[in-house]
């Protein structure tokens, strides 16, 4: 029987969470002489308020909702994927390569041979973890964070030399062509008389990545593979047992995890950039880590998660831009965030818990 | 309050657990000078009562009064201090030291060891001659047996000036031959005037060894008698609440054809221990063969062999036909497909997914199964019609498809294993401790499953340690000792005797 009935333990949960970081965020925001009340209205307007705010809310966002789900996905067989960002960097050498060089007559053709390159790439990446993993029990943490290391080397040694055009002075690739260019929200929902989303990155990846969640919900509820893949995650000795193989999992899992943290170039490399540029990632794949704790590894509280980065994102950008708060504050929220959904989770559940059980009680005596 | 102030005095013990009222206003008297116990089903609340007495929980409300005093134990130190003492089912003991730095662990008299290491050795030679304890203070725990360990244990707490031990379910890891030493063992502190309370659901022991026994159902405590004036039949109806059959009523065995022949089997386990030696036997249709032994002589590996999920060398055939033991096929998807359904020794971590639903369970091992997909897709709708049935049918409470399978009962869960397992219509059966943590009443219920199983002519691998599940549910019974097969025997012209000599490793004297 469980205690706390299942909408305490999907909503109420992560919104205390986020009560209680939003008021010790408060608390260091007076401390800077700031009044936080006009802090978060500042931080509403900016990221919600236009659909100019909204466009980069969703765009960030969307960067979430890929490297979101991967880390989720890993989560369903207790796999800790922090190579997010790693996968994704790879993800946008994907991109880059099919863009550049492959003549694409149209983009949405582009964007299903991008979004299938970078797919693979990510994937690659994961699997040489993944496989010291089953076959050598090298610890995934490790190795996964070694190749993010790897990862932005690779990219560096690339962006310098063979694909750096010539003459030109920076590490990144030339423009990718016109075809490949994919329409933004501006392109696609602003009328003659009304442009919406004007100058935002947001574009139509964000669709791929609603599609996605709804893809690995699929996956994980209710094909034979997301059975095996949690029955794993919950225990490896049953899944044994049953006649599945770990390895097989371990590297599924990891492939699946890193084609989503890789398909996140299709939104920042292909839809905002148009080209590949150093540190692209900007740590879009340690905040999936957040966003997929926060969503409880479920593709609906990693969409919802996600949304709410890319507003404490656009917001915290905001605030930057107009208060003597720094940015960096933005990273000290989120990392509140992350330490109440995650570390802290059971200060918030134990006593939730105790609550349910004290009103529980008297019900049943009646 | 001098001569008759009870040992161990309880009175009106109350625990919840959230919802679950684990105690339920307990009063016990355990006079001093005696061996009391305590009996009951899984979930009765024995072990909650006796951590509750250990200062591990705090209870709700009542009194504990110790010697005649009224006192409170808010954690172990001060039971300790009160003169208990507690072997626990699990040794609590740090492998690599030895005997007596393990008595000494957390009862040190200084920063400094080696007084204090003197000291318990003078001790341990005094309580060695005291109460016939022999041990050498000098053994590393790894390097003794499973009986000695419980010694160290039992030392342990006299080091500790115990009056009253506590035992929970001390012989689940013994042979019969340790087993009756443990109780001599019980006897000689009884005789110089220890109180043990002795905790244990095997009615058998609880005959011959206590005085008094107390029986607790379902959080209460439903009688105390005096040992004498009772009868195993009596004390399962009082643990269960009705009347329950002991004995496995079945027919003679219509023995068929050879369905399982194993030859020369060695398994080595992934530290190099070499866990079967050269195991050579067969299982007919229409019979159950039962594998006694002691836990941890290669049993559970040549069930996991069985089972698809460890390597090993030398041969097993299924019908005749030779089974993959090392490569692409040896998995549990595999073995299945080849008619073997495998109801594992541990269910909470391997026959079933703790935290999957029982529908989800109910489909575990057998996912790929047509009638549970739909394309790629698995069909839920039918898994958990299927698993409404099986509930009904094995009468799992509650019934419900949607419930957590840690939500369930033990007796419950295995229901639920061996419904997925026996359904699924196999030709042979592999089943490890069908009654580990089960209720006296499922157990009646798994036993019958079993027989009819056998009846329908299917051939049925046993995996027991409890000897009398072995001797009472067998057609055959072959003993296991340091991973080889000591001899076969009939359960007819066997007892628990010589069985127990096998299982210790001795032939002497067994013809």
């Amino acid at each position: 029987m469980d205690v706390m009935p299942k909408w305490a333990e999907v909503v109420l949960v992560p919104l205390i969470s986020l009560l209680l970081a939003s008021i010790l965020s408060a608390i260091v925001i007076l401390a800077i002489g700031e009044n936080p009340w006009d802090a978060l209205m500042l931080m509403i307007d900016g990221a919600l308020g236009s659909t100019y705010g909204w466009g980069y809310t969703l765009y960030y966002a969307t960067n979430f909702i890929f490297t979101g789900l991967a880390v989720a996905i890993a989560f369903h067989a207790r796999m800790f994927n922090i190579g997010g960002e790693g996968q994704a960097m790879l993800g946008g050498l994907g991109v880059a390569l099919v863009c550049l060089y492959i003549p694409w007559p149209h983009w949405s053709l582009a964007l299903l041979g991008a979004s299938v390159s970078a797919a693979i790439f990510g994937a690659a990446w994961a699997t040489i973890p993944a496989f010291l993993q089953a076959k050598r029990g090298s610890h995934i943490v490790i190795t996964t964070i070694m190749f993010n290391f790897i990862a932005a080397a690779l990219l560096n040694f690339l962006l310098i030399g063979a694909l750096k055009p010539t003459g030109s002075m920076e590490p990144a690739t030339g423009k990718f062509p016109e075809t490949t260019h994919l329409p933004s929200f501006q392109d696609m929902f602003s009328t003659a008389d009304n442009v919406m989303f004007r100058g935002a990155p947001a574009n139509i990846s964000f669709f791929v990545a609603v599609a996605a969640c709804f893809a690995l919900w699929f996956l994980i509820w209710r094909t034979r593979l997301g059975y095996e893949i949690r029955a794993f995650g919950h225990s490896e000795s049953a899944a044994k047992y049953a006649g599945i193989s770990p390895t097989k999992i371990i590297m599924i899992a990891m492939m699946i995890s890193g084609a989503l943290a890789g398909m996140m170039a299709i939104n920042n490399v292909m839809g905002e950039a148009e080209r590949l540029v150093l540190n692209a990632v900007e740590g879009a794949g340690f905040i999936g880590i957040a966003v997929a704790l926060m969503g409880r590894s479920h593709p609906f509280g990693v969409f919802l998660a996600a949304l709410l980065f890319g507003f404490l994102y656009q917001g915290g950008a905001e605030l930057a831009l107009w208060t003597s708060i720094p940015r960096e504050l933005i990273v000290v929220i989120q990392a509140l965030v992350i330490l109440f959904t995650g570390a802290l989770d059971n200060m918030v559940r134990m006593p939730l818990e105790r609550i349910f059980l004290a009103f529980r009680k008297p019900a049943k005596g009646a | 309050m001098s001569e008759t102030a009870p040992a161990i005095e309880l009175k009106g013990i109350s625990k919840a657990f959230g919802p679950v009222q684990a105690n339920k206003d307990i009063s016990i008297r355990v006079m001093p000078g005696t061996i009391h116990g305590i009996i009951g089903e899984n979930g009765a609340g024995k072990s909650t009562l006796m951590s509750i007495l250990y200062g591990f929980y705090k209870a709700d409300a009542g009194e504990i009064w110790i010697s005649g005093q009224k006192t409170t134990i808010p954690d172990s130190q001060a039971a300790i201090a009160a003169g208990i003492g507690m072997v626990f089912q699990h040794f609590k003991l740090v492998e690599n030291f030895t005997v007596l730095e393990n008595v000494v662990l957390g009862a040190e008299d200084g920063a400094l060891l080696r007084p204090s290491l003197a000291k318990a050795r003078r001790e341990l030679k005094a309580l060695a001659e005291e109460y016939e304890l022999n041990v050498d203070p000098d053994a590393l725990i790894e390097d003794i047996g499973v009986g000695m360990q419980q010694r160290v244990e039992i030392l342990k707490a006299l080091y500790r000036q115990a009056d009253i031990l506590i035992l929970d379910e001390p012989t689940g890891v013994l042979t019969p031959a340790e087993a009756d030493q443990l109780f001599r063992i019980l006897e000689r502190l009884k005789e110089e005037g220890k109180t043990i309370i002795l905790i244990t659901h095997k009615l058998r022991e609880i005959m011959d060894t206590t005085d008094t026994v107390s029986v607790m159902r379902r959080g209460e405590m439903t009688a105390t008698v005096k040992t004498s004036e009772t009868s195993p039949p009596e004390l399962a109806e009082l643990m269960v609440g009705r009347k329950v059959l002991l004995r496995v009523e079945k027919k003679p065995a219509e023995v068929g054809d050879k369905i399982l022949e194993v030859q020369n089997l060695n398994v080595t386990d992934e530290k190099g221990v070499h866990r079967v030696k050269d195991v050579s036997f067969d299982v007919k249709a229409g019979e159950i063969l039962g594998i006694a032994g002691v836990a941890g002589n290669g049993q559970s590996e040549l069930l996991e062999v069985l089972g698809g999920y460890e390597k090993a060398t030398g041969s097993i055939k299924v019908n005749g036909q030779e089974i993959d033991l090392t490569g692409a096929k040896s998995d549990g998807r595999s073995r299945r497909e080849r008619g073997i359904s495998h109801v594992p020794e541990d269910r909470q971590s391997e026959g079933l997914i703790m935290d999957y639903m029982a529908w989800e369970n109910v489909a575990f091992g057998y996912h790929h199964d047509d009638r549970y997909n739909k394309g790629i897709r698995m069909d839920n709708a039918a898994i958990r019609a299927d698993t409404e049935a099986k509930m009904e049918r094995f009468d799992v409470r509650p019934p419900n498809p949607k419930l957590a399978a840690k939500s369930f009962s033990g007796g419950n869960q295995q229901k639920i294993v061996l419904a997925r397992e026996i359904e699924r219509n196999p030709d042979l059966l592999l089943i490890g401790q069908p009654t580990r943590g089960v209720d006296i009443g499922a157990i009646e219920f798994i036993h019958q499953q079993i027989v009819a199983l056998r009846d329908q002519g299917k051939a049925i691998l046993l995996v027991s340690v409890e000897l009398e599940e072995i001797l009472s549910l067998s057609d055959r019974i072959a003993v296991m000792f340091d991973g080889r097969i000591m001899g076969e025997r009939m359960p007819d012209q066997t007892d628990e005797k010589e069985l127990g000599l096998l299982m210790a490793g001795m032939t002497k004297g067994a013809a």
